[in-house]
This record gives structure tokens, sequence and C-alpha cells, in this order.
């Protein structure tokens, strides 16, 4: 049975949901929760996720090596996984979001030819 | 992904699954400060994070590597039923390692002596050279001292190139006398070959020298080494005696050298050496081999050859009593250059792919077997099918299941064949026929075991895809609603009966074959070989070299003293010595021109070589080849000086038109311009099949063991020389110990070797043919047995699936009879169109044996018959064993089943 698409995935390009994960961690490690709202808040709750398809997202992450994890303990005392950026995440955040940018700028000017 | 996670995922999803709280808790804590109740908090924290079961399963799944994952499970399930049909298990299983385990056996044969290379450093840059000489009437000329000089100095494409011969020596001084085999190699023979030696030295440029030492160097094999020196390592620089001269050992060969295919294997290595002032064109005695610089070609070489050939000729002398460099260019000499291999492997490659091929089909055969027992497995498990479909497995799914069993199965049967195989290879490398080449190299090995995996996967997918596709090709539902249904898919039965045909044609080829092989060797029982092959005909070698007698006629009478003696001891009732003896092998070929008198020879002709032979009085009694016209040799010819000669049957007829119109006519070995003789021809012999049993006859002259004016020389004697004995005692030591006495009382320096039967060499004459009908025999047996049992199988089948049917119409009031002739007609007309196709394929295939076949056309009609009688009678044997059940059928007992 193949799996159905995370709601985020769904409505968004591919990788954009690690893209966000990595640009989160540029500020310092943080456990899933604290991403999760730190996406939405920092999308002015535009982009609504359902929290649990981060964690598949994290797991691919961790997998090729852009983030390592660790347990410790979050700010209320709870036992929490936290996650932080590698160098190679480094690198591919910026490459993305490069990539990220031009696209942007070119549907851009698809939908806004006057502009140019 | 990855083989890290893959194998950790268990600590993955526990590690996921504490993630996951983790989140539940913190985000409960934040509902709860936002001034939620606990048991609201909680619930929102689950539905802000959605399905965990989903999350972990999508992790999980991102650590598996499916296809490994399902084949795990196809195992463990094939394994299962494996185990819960051990019948059915069984069969598969033993009739997989049969065909497997032959093909292997033939697979590490064929590998040893036509595939791996010879054992010597980049054994693919070593050629032979020899040459065909069309304008001589012969079809290999072998290499003149004079030709080795030329390309050595000129050659272009040769690292080194070497002559070498095989003989023997005689050994002295160092115990009693001994004739040891020997391997006679110009210097750079073994330099050629890339073998070092394990003591001392090989030779070098310097031992060929003509007279550069008055001792000549000598390499020891190992076992002579071990066995008359006693493995002492202080060998080198020892002196013995080689043929009366001296010679010191220079070193020792290490174990596992062999010299190509020599054999008997050489004990001693001695060198060649030529004095270049004193040599002449002439001399085509010599093998040579060569190893090619890197990157030339046998075609490089024979254009290279073919350069030199011309400027060869302009560069030495003629011999005096030829016709000059004219009478040579007639020979239309041209170079034929093999890799060394093929000289090694000789005709026997025929024989091998041949009886490769066969086996392949036994094993074609064992699949159809096989893929029947499974499509008739599969049938009994059509329901299971059914429902698994309806439940939702993918028909994909069910095809890779059937696979797998498939693949399993076959694996254990290759194992078992593998076993099979061992012991088949050890049983042809010990029973082997002397005539097998490179035996030593059969062996088995990783490459083999590599062969019957390959093969075990191979034959899984041949019997396993039919019943696979079938599977793929069913529609759940139309099976669950039909799983009980009496009616049989035609489709399956269709492809039954192929399968059956394909087997019963297999079958049929192979018996034709195997058939062919048993006429071929009755023909070659009924060869009259023009010679006594019985175990009363002794042979004994023996050589009087120069150095021991240098006079010609003192040779002859110490021979004619020894035959005296030999004829004198008990129980001997005929006694006579020749050159050579029949079958003795291309070692013994003998050729001269012969020239007939009253034909006009145009000036720097040569007419065609003949073979030829020294023989004494009494030698044709002796050996049992009858006078056809005339008179044997006597004493009194020989030592009077009789200008006299013999010649065979065939010669007679083909020169003079009757053996009778040949007596009175005179023959000569050279030139009418040189000063030797004409001879009379005084009586002509049958034909001898002197080669080889398989082989025609060669038109023969025999000259007398002493003679004047022969080949350039005042007198002439043969040297060495084969005694041939009558007497009931022969191959037993008590007529041995006699002859050695004779010998040696006549001059004690001198071995007596080479001691075989007449029926020894028949038998080794033989040995290819008996080799190649036995394992015919084997697979022709095998196929047959296979066919009547995919017959019987399908008869049966198709009665137990009818058996409803015949119970009816028994009821009806049908003959028991009429019903098994229904099935017995069923079952021959499948064979009928199986031996069509089987007789076809047969046709095309067969002109494929006919090298080894000999008195028998291999469209042969007896064997044909034979064939086809054969496989009708086990074919109509097969079905009516199953036919006469339909007709026992209680018609109460069956009709109350439904």
């Amino acid at each position: 049975m193949p799996g159905r698409e995370s709601p985020l995935q769904s409505e968004t390009p591919q990788g954009t949901l690690d893209m966000l994960v990595l640009r989160v961690l540029v500020m310092g490690p943080a456990h899933g929760h604290t991403i999760a709202h730190a996406i939405e808040r920092g999308s002015d709750d535009v982009l609504q996720i359902e929290h649990g398809s981060l964690y598949p997202a994290l797991h691919r992450l961790e997998d090729r090596g852009w983030i390592a994890s660790f347990w410790g303990t979050s700010e209320n005392n709870r036992k929490a996984k936290y996650y932080r950026l590698t160098p190679t995440g480094k690198k591919q955040l910026a490459a993305h979001t490069t990539r990220w940018q031009e696209i942007v700028r070119a549907i851009d000017r698809i939908l806004n030819p006057s502009t140019e | 992904m990855s083989w890290r996670r893959f194998f950790r995922r268990a600590f993955w999803d526990r590690d996921r699954a504490e993630e996951l709280r983790s989140y539940i808790d913190i985000e409960t804590d934040e509902n709860i400060a936002r001034g939620m109740p606990p048991e609201e908090a909680r619930r929102a924290a689950y539905i802000k994070l959605g399905n965990t079961n989903r999350i972990r399963e999508e992790i999980y799944r991102m650590n598996t590597i499916s296809p490994l994952d399902t084949l795990a499970r196809d195992l463990r399930l094939a394994l299962r039923g494996i185990r819960r049909r051990p019948g059915f298990t069984l069969a598969v299983v033993l009739t997989v390692a049969l065909g497997i385990g032959a093909n292997t056996a033939i697979f590490g044969v064929v590998d040893g002596v036509l595939i791996k290379p010879l054992p010597y450093p980049n054994a693919g840059e070593l050629v032979s050279i020899k040459q065909v000489a069309p304008g001589l009437n012969t079809s290999e000329l072998r290499i003149s001292p004079t030709q080795y000089f030329t390309y050595r100095d000129e050659g272009r494409v040769f690292q080194q190139i070497g002559l070498y011969g095989d003989g023997g020596t005689t050994i002295t001084g160092i115990g009693e006398p001994e004739q040891a085999r020997a391997l006679f190699v110009t210097y750079d023979v073994l330099q050629a070959l890339g073998v070092q030696p394990q003591l001392g030295r090989i030779f070098n440029e310097a031992d060929a020298k003509p007279g550069a030492s008055a001792v000549r160097p000598v390499m020891l094999t190992h076992a002579y080494w071990q066995r008359r020196f006693g493995g002492d390592r202080s060998v080198v620089g020892k002196r013995l005696i080689a043929d009366s001269m001296p010679a010191e050992v220079i070193g020792v060969m290490p174990e596992g050298f062999r010299f190509l295919d020599m054999k008997p294997a050489a004990e001693v290595i001695l060198p060649i050496t030529f004095d270049r002032s004193r040599l002449a064109i002439g001399n085509f005695g010599f093998w040579s081999l060569a190893r090619l610089k890197p990157g030339f070609t046998i075609a490089d070489a024979n254009a290279d050859i073919a350069r030199m050939l011309p400027i060869w000729l302009k560069a030495w002398p003629t011999p005096p009593n030829s016709a000059g460099p004219p009478g040579f260019e007639k020979w239309r000499i041209t170079p034929s250059v093999r890799p060394l291999k093929d000289e090694v492997v000789g005709g026997v490659g025929d024989m091998l792919w041949v009886l490769m091929a066969t086996i392949g089909m036994v094993l074609l055969i064992a699949c159809a077997n096989v893929a029947n027992l499974m499509l008739v497995r599969s049938e009994s498990r059509r329901q299971e099918f059914a429902v698994r479909t309806a439940l939702g497995a993918r028909r994909r799914d069910i095809a890779r299941e059937v696979l797998v069993e498939s693949v399993v199965l076959s694996l254990i049967g290759g194992a078992l064949g593998v076993a099979i195989a061992y012991a088949g290879i050890t049983l042809v490398v010990a029973t082997a026929p002397a005539t097998l080449p490179r035996v030593e190299d059969i062996s088995f090995d990783p490459r083999v075991v590599a062969f019957a995996v390959v093969l075990s996967l191979f034959s899984s997918m041949l019997f396993g895809a039919l019943p696979a596709l079938k599977h793929a090709a069913q529609h759940g539902a139309s099976i669950v609603s039909s799983a009980r249904g009496a009616s049989t898919s035609r489709e399956r039965q269709r492809t039954r009966n192929t399968l059956v045909v394909v087997q019963v044609a297999l079958a049929l080829v192979l018996l034709v074959a195997s058939g062919l092989m048993i006429r071929t060797f009755v023909a070659l029982l009924n060869v009259a070989p023009g010679f006594a092959a019985g175990a009363d005909v002794q042979t004994a070698r023996v050589w009087l070299p120069f150095q021991l007698v240098a006079e010609p006629e003192r040779v002859t009478r110490m021979q004619q003293e020894i035959l005296d003696k030999v004829a004198a001891l008990p129980g001997v009732k005929a006694a006579a010595f020749a050159s050579a003896v029949p079958l003795e092998g291309p070692i013994r070929v003998a050729l001269t021109p012969v020239f007939i008198d009253g034909k006009d020879y145009a000036s720097g002709t040569t007419p065609p070589l003949r073979r030829m032979k020294f023989v004494s009085p009494g030698y044709f009694g002796a050996i049992g080849t009858r006078m056809i016209a005339g008179r044997d040799i006597t004493w009194n010819d020989i030592y009077g000086r009789a200008q006299v000669a013999l010649v065979s049957e065939n010669f007679a007829r083909e020169v003079w038109g009757s053996p009778d119109a040949a007596l009175g006519h005179r023959i000569r070995e050279s030139a009418p311009s040189s000063a030797d003789l004409w001879r009379d021809i005084v009586g002509v012999v049958e034909n001898v099949h002197e080669d080889a049993l398989y082989q025609a006859a060669p038109p023969f002259v025999y000259w007398p063991v002493m003679m004047e004016h022969f080949n350039g020389a005042p007198l002439f004697a043969m040297r060495p020389v084969n005694f041939v004995i009558r007497s009931d005692q022969a191959g037993r030591e008590s007529l041995l110990n006699g002859v050695r006495n004779a010998v040696w009382s006549v001059n004690s320096n001198m071995p007596v070797f080479l001691t075989r039967t007449m029926k020894d060499l028949y038998d080794d004459s033989m040995a290819r043919t008996s080799f190649a009908l036995v394992m015919l025999g084997i697979a022709a047996a095998m196929a047959l047995a296979l066919g009547v049992i995919g017959i019987y199988g399908v008869i049966a089948y198709v009665v137990a699936q009818r058996s409803r049917e015949m119970g009816i119409r028994l009821a009806l009031g049908a003959a028991p009879a009429g019903l098994r002739r229904m099935f017995v007609r069923q079952g021959l007309t499948l064979t009928a169109i199986g031996a069509v196709v089987g007789l076809v394929t047969a046709i095309a295939l067969s002109q494929w044996m006919s090298s080894l076949l000999f008195g028998v056309e291999p469209l042969d009609p007896v064997t044909y018959a034979v064939v086809l009688t054969v496989l009708g009678l086990a074919a109509a044997a097969a079905s009516y064993l199953p036919a006469r059940r339909a007709a026992d059928v209680d018609p109460v007992e069956t009709l109350k089943n439904e």
C-alpha cells in the first residue's frame, strides 16, 4: 500500500519541507515540536502542517546526513530528541535556497509579465 | 534507506515511537499552560500530531529493502512447501541432480581439456608450427632444422622458436641399463614455455653449440630424479651415460612440469644441437613450437613464415639426391601455425563437444519432466492460489513464489548434482582412455561448482517459468468458481503434451547418436586390421645406438642373434622384428618418396610420399599379415645384399592394377640420378590399418632391415626395432625375463622397453570409440528413461482426470479394452509427433557426429529403424500401464464419489 502524501508535501513542491526544516535548524539545535511550531509561526500560520508529517522528513534528512540528532531535555524538563544541522546540511540548505529563489523568480516572471 | 538502518529497523522504530511520545508530552504541557484541562490538552496534542501509526509505518518502510523482504518470505514459503511434499520434492531433486550432475561432470572434463589454458605462463602466446605441402600428397609436414634457423634469425613475430622431438635414451652408469623416456629440445623450447627449473638451470644458448663440451648437458624431470636419485639435492653436476655418451645433470624440473601432452611422460630432457655448416634442406622430422611477441596473431605468424619460405630456400644447400630448389618449390609448402593448445588437444575436441551437447539434451529432457511435475502439482494448488488471489495477492506475487520454489528445488538438486559431478570427474580421470589429452588438467575446482550453480539457476528458470506464467495468466474469480469442477483446462493439457513431445524428440536424437556409436563400434570390431590383435602377440623394443655398435651389418647380425635366442625360448611359436608395429602412433610414422621404374619423372619433381617400414624375414608371419602374392624377404636376401622390397596390396593395385602385376617391378626411394639403387618387388602383403582401426590402411613400402645404398648411405641398418613374439606366455614376466636375458646376453648395455601386447595397442586404439560409446550410452539410457516417465506421467494424469467419465462410459457398457486403446492411442500419438520432430533434428545434427563415426553413414537406416522401434515399444508400454487403470475403474465407486 503506497503511503499517502502528508498534507504539506502534497501542496508544496517536493523537498520544500526539507528546506524549511533545515532553515529552522540554522538558528541552532531544536526538537521536533519546536521545529513544527517554528515553521508554522515563521510563515505567519500560512503553512499549516500536520505535525506528524515532520517526523518522516526528519528521519530522511538524518539518513542523508544533513542533520544529526541527540537526546536532550526540553525547556520544560521533558526528554526530547534534538536535531542540529551538519556541515553537509548547511551546504544543501544554501543550494536549495538558491534554487528555490530561482524558481520563484521564474514563476513570478510568468505570472506578472508586466513587471519586467 | 541504508543497510545499516535495514538491520537496525526495530531499534529505529522504538526510537521514533519515543520521540513521538515526547512530542505529545511537550504539546500537552503547552496546551495545559494555555489553560486546557489535562484530558483535553492531551487529545488536542494527538490531533495536532496526526496518526502516529502511519508515521511509524512510513519511517519503517523507508528503512526497508523491499525485494529482500519479500524474498525472505517466499523462501520460507518454498521451504515449507518442500518439506510438506517429500515425494514430489524427491522426484524433482533427483531428476535435477542427475541432469546437473552429468552436465557438470562433462563440463569439468571439457573445461580441463579444451577451455583452460595450458599450464605455462601467458599460454595464449604459444603456438605450434607445422606446414602443409599439397605438392607432396601429405597433409602435414614437420619442420626441418634449416627452417628453424631461418625462422629464428629472420622471424619478426617470435620471441622464441624451438624444435623438439620425443623418443628414448639408454641411460647407463647409474645402475641397471634403462631406456628412459626422453624429450629432445633445442635450447629455446623450455625458454619459450617460460618454465623454471626446481634445481640447477635450464638449457641456454651455449648448450646449443655443437661440440662445445664433450659432456652433454641433461635435465631430469621430478619423477625420474625421485626414482633414480632418491630426490638427492646434490644431483646437479652428477655424471651419467646417455646413449653411450657422457652427460652431466644440469637441472631438475619441478614436480608439476609436463611437456605438452607427451605420453608416456618425459624422464630426461636432452638438448638437440645442429652443426649449421653441415645442414642441408631436408629432414622434416621435428615438431616446432614458438612464443609470439605480445600483440601478434596466428595470422601474423603465418604471414611471417610465408615471407621467410623463399628466403629459406635460397639460403640453404639442397641435399645431393634431391631435385634441388625447383623440386622443393613444387612441394608448395604452406605454413600452418596453430595455437599450441589445439596441437595438444588434437581431435578429441569433436568428441567432447558432441558429448557435452548430448548430455545437455538430457538436462533439457529432465527439465521438461520437472516442468510437467510442477504443472501437475500447481494443478492441485489451484484452489489455494485462487483463494489468495481473491484475498488480494497479486498474480505477480504468486508467480514469483512459484519461481522461488523452483529455484530452491533446483539449487538443492544442483548441490546433489555437484556431488554426482565430483564422483563422475573422479571416475573419468581414473578411467580416461590414454588418448584423452590433458587428463592432469581435469579437476573438480570452483569453476566446476560455479558452472553447477549457474546451470541450476538456468534449469529452474526452464522448469519454473511455465508454471509461473500459467499462474500469472489465471483469473482469480473464475478459478474459485471452477476450482472443484471436473473440467480440465485444455490449455494446460496442451502444455503438458508439448513437453512430452519435446522429451520424445530429444530422446530420439540421443538414441540415434548412441545407436550410431554402437554401429561404429561393431564396424570397428569387424575391421580386418591386417594383423593379429590378440593377447598372444608380445612386442618389445630394442635399440642398438651408433655409439654401441657402429658397423651396420654388425647391428643386423646382433639383432638376428637376439632373435634366434628369443625364438628358442619355451612356448615361442614365431618371432621377428621390424622398425615399428601397427598402432604405435604418429611417433613411428616414416615417409619416403617412392620412384617407380618406367614412370617418367620430369626433372625436379618428387613423387608422392609413401609410408615405409623396415622388416626382418618372418615379420609378416609373426604379426599375422597375410602374403597376397610373391614371397617374403629372406636372411639370404639381406646378407647377400639383394635389392628387394615388398609393397602393400593397395599400393600394388594403385600403381600396377593388381598384386600379381606388381611382382618384378622396380622401385627406389631417391631420384634415379642418385647413387641409390632400384629394388625389385618380390612380394605383396595384405593392407594393414597401421594408424588406427578407424583410419584407412595407408599404402606401404616394406624394406629389408639392412640395405645397400639407401638414402645416401652405402650400407644402412635399422637400429631401433620392435621384436614381435608369438607365445601363449605373452604379457607375462616369464617371457619378458627370457627376452631381456636374450638381449643382455648379446650386449648388457641394451635396455628392453615398450613391452606391450598387440591387444594393449588394439584396446588403446578402440578407446576413443568405447569411451564415446559408454558416455553416449549412459546419456541415451537416461533420456529414454526420462522420456518414458514423461509419457507415463501424462497418460496417468489424463486417466486420473477422466476417471469419472470412464466410470460413466463403463456403466453405459463401454468395453474396457476399447477404453485402454483410447489412452494408449493418445500416448502413441504424442510419441509419433515427438518422433517426427526428433527425426528431423537427428538428421540435421547427425552430420555433426560424422567425425566420430566409422563404417556407418550418419543417416544409417538400420539405426533409425531400431531406435524408432525401441521408442515406440517403450512409449506403448508407458501408456498401457496407466491406461489399464482406466479400464479397472469401478463405475459404482466413481459415480458414488460425485
